[in-house]
């Protein structure tokens, strides 16, 4: 029977039903942050269990690492609670063999640009973190899942996660994105569509033309937000762009081991005649940049659009929801996108923190300042490697003349865990993944954009459309 | 884990869709390596009119009267009614260890996101999946005074005139039931695990990095 990716890399992994009908899942990785494991190391511990396969995990601090003073290691973490749980992160680590790029390493970042940087992620695998952005890693064709601690402990344990199998839904994408117009872009338009729950129970597969065309780091922000759309997993087949992503990096497999891999690899794709649970069609010249107005990725639109009116919508749940999060956001209904002012822009996190994301706010800026409006305009890389890389480029010194602030690698202001946070009542130009109320910082008030449009947000000081300036 | 039974208990209402974790627990409280010591801040955003920081008691803060929890009448409810893809976001457990230790054993609505329903199952806290129309009306119907009885095992919720059937997957029903560790279930199986490692490992090796 024809197969989806879906189905093969489940079918690779079904260690096989249990006594109760569950189907017990094989996990090949397991990402570890400071945030979600300590509680697992705990429960391991007291129930005296060991780590089941040391090698299948990998640790890196992220979630609550502040991102200036790096010079200082951990001495630059103020916050003592927060310094409390990296240190743990560290004694569970050496206690159990974990490997762990700490906070002085310079392979140090979030999780998920860490993985596949390092070629940790690998197509074919399947990976769980304790953290709901895992989907990031999709990209490679790896089935990757966001999971609770119990689960982190679960895996620890057993090297299995108990699950029953998804639905299969294919995201179809034709045509090409305009130009200026991003993955970033195209995933909220996706949410947008979808809403934050039209995916649930199922795994997307991302499929077309559009996707082919895009690179792995514009793959992995698209995978990056399948959980918003209220997918555990998202995946991308293999083609040529994921093997020569993956060829060469430190942990991906080397000489004949390399070639072998390899032609397992091409065999991860769905087969033409399968079958998926749903269907969305969309056709990427459709897409404009797009800007959140609301408190749910799901509230979204076009930079050429306006805030949508909550007593036009036929949906009354849809509408309250609406209402309250124009309050929340202190915006009008029919308010147009580019009239809204930024007082804050991030550049960061797990979705846009790689150096394609970092070149491409770099180029928005076009010799530029940030308005005087923009109280603070933050660049936080996703990894240590990321930001070496960006400063060789020269992008670091693009940001800095400019006005931004230039950090070290973590999670930052995307869930404000650590200093980087908003004020009450602040609007942002986000490139992260949600707008919840409060996410960023108490009162703070949230847009998603792609890093273009946020770094020409900081320039003009309000929303622009980014096709424009250039 | 705690198990569960039979619950008889009084709703509160959370009329809102697309609960997200964030708003469950905010991130300043994630940043403590203990399961427990969530329960004040559950909603906290909502619940307080004052910035909370990890360590401040309820009685410190500034409370937000006009929230549903801070109602007289919903104190000590220990069935939550809420909207649609309830606890959707961030993979957080601590938003369930959070409910629970605020005295909530039962959380239902029409859906709930993925991550967070099973999250639930490993703390003993049950969430239910009724019909959109039926949970509406229950939510209509909490004045603090609805009393429902849920029975885990003929799969009902009762209002006192009317009972509503739901559906549960029998392998999560069973562990509810016993309080069952899902650790210790899984390794009871670990021969089988041993040998689809042995098999994995020679199929994929590349996997396998010690």
């Amino acid at each position: 029977m024809a197969q989806t990716l879906y189905d093969k890399i489940w079918q690779a992994h079904d260690v096989g039903q249990r006594v109760d009908g569950n189907s017990l899942l094989y996990i090949d990785l397991q990402l570890l942050h400071e945030v979600t494991s300590p509680q697992a190391f705990e429960g391991l511990q007291l129930a005296n269990r060991p780590l089941w396969r040391v090698d299948a995990n990998l640790a890196t601090p992220d979630h609550n690492v502040p991102t200036d003073g790096r010079e200082l290691g951990l001495s630059g973490i103020t916050d003592e609670v927060a310094l409390t749980q990296v240190l743990t992160l560290d004694d569970n680590c050496k206690k159990f063999g974990v490997e762990q790029f700490d906070i002085q390493d310079v392979r140090q970042g979030i999780v998920h640009v860490v993985g596949p940087e390092q070629g940790a992620t690998l197509p074919g695998m399947t990976i769980v973190c304790g953290d709901s952005h895992t989907s990031t890693h999709g990209a490679f064709a790896a089935l990757a899942q966001g999971v609770g601690t119990s689960e982190v402990e679960h895996v620890m344990a057993t090297q299995c996660l108990v699950q029953n199998k998804a639905k299969n839904f294919a995201v179809e994408v034709s045509g090409k994105l305009a130009p200026h117009v991003t993955a970033k872009d195209l995933v909220l338009a996706i949410i947008g569509r979808l809403g934050t729950a039209g995916a649930t129970g199922h795994t997307i597969e991302y499929r077309g033309q559009a996707i082919r065309d895009l690179s792995m780091e514009g793959r992995m922000t698209l995978c990056n937000m399948s959980i918003e759309a209220g997918a555990r997993a998202g995946l991308v087949a293999v083609d040529d762009t994921t093997i020569d992503y993956v060829k060469g990096r430190p942990f991906a497999p080397k000489g004949e081991v390399w070639d072998q891999a390899v032609v397992y690899w091409r065999t991860l794709i769905s087969d033409e005649d399968a079958v998926f649970d749903s269907v969305l069609n969309i056709d990427a010249a459709d897409i404009a940049p797009q800007v959140s107005w609301g408190t749910s990725p799901e509230m979204v639109c076009g930079i050429d659009g306006s805030v949508p009116d909550p007593e036009a919508m036929q949906d009354p749940i849809q509408a309250e929801s609406a209402g309250h999060a124009l309050k929340y956001m202190d915006l009008r209904p029919g308010q147009k996108i580019t009239d809204i002012k930024v007082d804050r822009v991030f550049i960061g996190s797990c979705t846009n923190a790689r150096i394609e994301d970092l070149r491409a706010a770099a180029a928005a800026i076009k010799g530029g300042r940030i308005a005087d409006n923009v109280k603070e305009a933050l660049v936080v890389p996703g990894s240590g490697l990321v930001k070496a890389q960006a400063e060789k480029e020269g992008l670091a010194d693009i940001f800095t003349q400019a006005g931004f602030l230039w950090r070290a690698a973590g999670c930052s202001m995307c869930l404000g865990m650590n200093p980087d946070q908003l004020g009450d009542g602040e609007h942002c130009a986000s490139t992260s993944n949600r707008n919840f109320e409060g996410r960023q910082g108490y009162g703070g008030r949230t847009h998603l954009v792609s890093p273009a449009m946020a770094a020409a947000a900081a320039v003009a000081g309000h929303f622009v459309d980014v096709r424009e300036i250039n | 884990m705690d198990a569960f039974t039979q619950l008889d208990g009084t709703t509160a209402p959370l009329d809102r869709a697309n609960v997200d974790t964030d708003q469950i627990i905010p991130k300043q409280y994630l940043k403590s390596i203990k399961r427990t010591g969530f329960g004040d801040y559950l909603f906290d955003a909502w619940r307080f009119l004052d910035q909370g920081t990890m360590g401040m008691t309820p009685n410190e803060r500034q409370l937000n009267h006009e929230f549903v929890l801070n109602l007289p009448q919903y104190q000590g409810a220990s069935i939550l009614l809420a909207r649609d893809n309830f606890g959707c976001g961030s993979s957080r457990e601590h938003a369930v260890w959070a409910l629970k230790e605020f005295g909530f054993r039962a959380v239902i609505a029409p859906s709930f996101a993925d991550i967070f329903h099973g999250n639930c199952f490993k703390n003993g806290v049950l969430p239910i999946v009724l019909d959109a129309k039926i949970v509406e009306e229950m939510i209509a119907k909490s004045d603090g005074n609805l009393t429902l009885r849920i029975d885990l095992e003929s799969q009902t919720v009762t209002d006192g005139e009317r009972s509503y059937d739901f559906v549960i997957e029998p392998a999560l029903k069973q562990k509810m039931l016993n309080g069952m560790d899902d650790i210790d279930m899984t390794l009871d199986e670990v021969e089988l695990i041993k040998t689809f490692e042995a098999k994995h490992k020679a199929t994929q090796p590349w996997l396998f990095r010690g």
